[in-house]
């Protein structure tokens, strides 16, 4: 028998990272155009920080977050189109102008602890009638009974769907199961369970294959696998062993390839990838945002971008705290002054 | 000579610390009220224990106290939608109110910055905790050049942050960008708050971003001038917050010439600043209610202390 699945292709969202938030809406159009030709459910356009991610601490965007929407949505026939939403950097009146812009699915994302200040979010979007999900973020650093207990929370204030959303590229196969069945165990059957994977650790379709295994429905996938860190799950090979695993879903195989190599993979200016950098990520458990905004702090203060990102994960940062990158590169700086 | 009478409304983290505040470090106040909506909050119990008035009945539990007539000053440490209700509530027995939720009735107030403009305001707001933290560095670096774009990002612990802050999260980004115009002098503003779970509890953290015109300076000249404004504002804030630190060195960097940051600017705004301005700073608590990590807490009932005494002492002038 065989599993249906909902394929979100974030890439105009997750991917916007990848390209520090430079995107031209023309490219934004190409890309929503192929994607949703190749029978993707979903498609996520913002700033990789959600609505009004733009600033100075994750990098100021190409274009506005409306302006991208804007463009999404004149090239968009079937699949829906979707944001993202955090809490502390986006607010409700940005959610509202992106739904007047034709956006009827949101997420909205808190650090997997903090579930409780989504409660507003979700109710507005609900009140508008839109899909929602909610969005736990670093979802490695809870372990999987209190992290069902923040989806529970999400749920009860009005969420459609839940995720699992592995920021950090630090599940491994286990982790990503417990999760989901802790996840079944307390929500509503009629709730759904998604996951958001990356392939820090080179784990990526095969965490999401597991998480499908057992019980999730929703899963993120980007063309070329364009996103935060080593990227998300790849949408052409998460498709062609969804295919091998007999998962029901509308994607072609051949156009998912030709948008990820023709369209996507020319605009990555810094190759998304499993190396030295993008591996410590995983390792340490590291938001993956916080990559380039790693390496550029390395080059301007001469301190090694793994030692950066090792150092984030000892301080137990969470997504948002990119300023911490440079404090850390500072306070590394003193010591090697005060050591010589 | 008789002190002030102050009662303050929200028995939660804020009005708690603003109430051991009051007995411990006032010069010119002293508690007449505690007021709640929870018989059972550990702030109205410790009222109570040290024998001040109480009532879990809210603001009308407040005006139907004996001793109300004699209360000058109320502070408001509820929510942004329970401060509109008790200001309307409160508005015929002409209190001052000092309101610490970021409701913003009135006019912000950032005591390093803008202490005496609004001595006379029947309702001030001491924005939020990020923006008490921040706009004093807004406002120092503004002194200097011109800031086109303030941005805050302000990091707190998860244990820090009551219920109160977690469904107001909405308004707490709106006030304080609103301020970091309003007060601070930038052209546009913008704020960050994350809440962060790690144990032990992280001491909270805010970043301040500015991007600058800087004019005819060089770099050096540039970076010489806003550092000695800003050490002097971080003087000026620990006056009244002894926790309040730099913690790094200002960083004053060029803008590299393909970072989009019109994207940033205020609308209509066409001139490219040229310099970005980083300030780290850290803000221990004084542990007077929650321990020290909860800087966020102290440097808000730090200021709202610092402004009723402020309007305490000039009431006392006048007698």
């Amino acid at each position: 028998m065989s599993t249906p699945i909902y394929v979100q292709e974030v890439s105009l969202r997750d991917g916007m990272h990848a390209v520090r938030h430079r995107i031209t809406p023309e490219d934004v159009k190409r890309i929503v155009i192929a994607a949703d030709e190749a029978g993707v459910d979903a498609i996520e356009v913002a700033h990789g920080d959600g609505l009004t991610g733009g600033s100075v601490n994750y990098g100021p965007g190409s274009n506005s977050d409306w302006e991208w929407i804007e463009a999404a949505a004149s090239v968009i026939k079937n699949a829906k189109l979707t944001t993202l939403l955090l809490p502390g950097v986006g607010t409700i009146d940005d959610l509202r102008r992106a739904y007047d812009l034709g956006v009827r699915s949101v997420r909205v994302a808190t650090h997997c602890t903090e579930a409780d200040v989504s409660a507003q979010h979700i109710a507005a979007a609900r009140e508008r009638g839109m899909d929602v999900s909610g969005f736990l973020m670093l979802s490695h650093m809870a372990p999987p009974e209190q992290l069902a207990e923040q989806a529970k929370l999400m749920e009860s204030y009005g969420a459609h769907c839940v995720y699992i959303t592995d920021s950090g590229g630090r599940l491994t196969m286990n982790d990503v199961r417990d999760r989901a069945r802790a996840y079944r165990d307390v929500l509503h059957d009629e709730t759904e369970i998604g996951i958001h994977a990356h392939e820090n650790l080179s784990l990526s379709v095969a965490n999401s294959v597991v998480a499908v295994e057992n019980g999730v429905y929703r899963v993120d996938a980007s063309l070329a696998g364009h996103g935060a860190g080593a990227g998300n799950c790849p949408i052409e090979a998460f498709i062609a062993v969804a295919n091998l695993s007999d998962f029901k879903h509308n994607c072609d195989l051949f156009k998912l390839q030709d948008a990820a190599d023709d369209i996507v993979r020319p605009l990555q200016d810094r190759p998304v990838r499993v190396d030295r950098e993008t591996l410590t990520m995983g390792y340490a458990g590291v938001y993956s945002s916080f990559l380039r905004h790693a390496e550029n702090a390395s080059a301007r203060y001469g301190v090694d971008t793994r030692d950066i990102l090792m150092e984030c994960g000892r301080r137990g940062l969470v997504g948002g705290q990119e300023d911490m990158i440079v404090d850390i590169c500072l306070t590394k700086l003193a010591e090697r002054e005060a050591a010589s | 000579m008789s002190k002030t009478k102050v009662a303050i409304i929200g028995s939660g983290n804020i009005g708690t610390d603003l109430m051991i505040k009051v007995m411990r470090t006032s010069q010119h106040l002293e508690m007449g009220a505690m007021v709640g909506i929870d018989p059972a909050s550990d702030g109205l119990a410790r009222a109570e224990r040290f024998g001040f008035a109480t009532t879990a009945e809210g603001v009308e539990g407040l005006i139907g106290l004996p001793g109300f007539d004699d209360i000058e000053i109320v502070f408001d440490a509820t929510s942004a939608k329970a401060h509109v209700a008790n200001a309307a509530a409160l508005e015929p027995y002409g209190k001052r109110l000092i309101d610490l939720t970021p409701a913003a009735i009135g006019p912000y107030v950032i005591p390093a910055v803008n202490i005496d403009e609004h001595i006379d305001a029947p309702n001030v707001n001491m924005v939020t905790c990020g923006g008490q933290a921040t706009i004093p560095i807004v406002a120092a670096i503004a002194r200097v050049v011109p800031v086109a774009y303030g941005e805050i990002v302000a990091s707190i612990s998860s244990r820090s942050a009551g219920p109160g802050t977690r469904a107001n999260i909405d308004e707490f980004t709106e006030t304080t960008s609103a301020a970091i115009v309003q007060v601070g002098g930038a052209k546009r503003g913008k704020a960050i708050i994350i809440l962060n779970p790690a144990e032990p509890p992280l001491i909270m953290r805010d970043t301040v971003f500015a991007l600058v015109e800087g004019g005819s300076r060089s770099e050096e000249e540039l970076t010489a001038e806003i550092t000695e404004s800003v050490e002097k504002m971080v003087g000026d804030v620990a006056a009244y917050v002894p926790g309040y630190r730099l913690k790094q060195k200002v960083q004053v960097h060029p803008i590299p010439d393909d970072q989009p940051v019109e994207t940033l600017l205020a609308e209509g705004e066409t001139a490219r600043p040229t310099h970005q301005v980083s300030v780290f700073l850290e803000v221990e608590g004084a542990a007077h209610y929650l321990p020290a990590y909860a800087g966020n807490l102290d440097i808000m009932t730090s200021a709202a202390l610092q402004m009723a005494e402020r309007i305490a002492a000039a009431k006392e002038n006048r007698r």
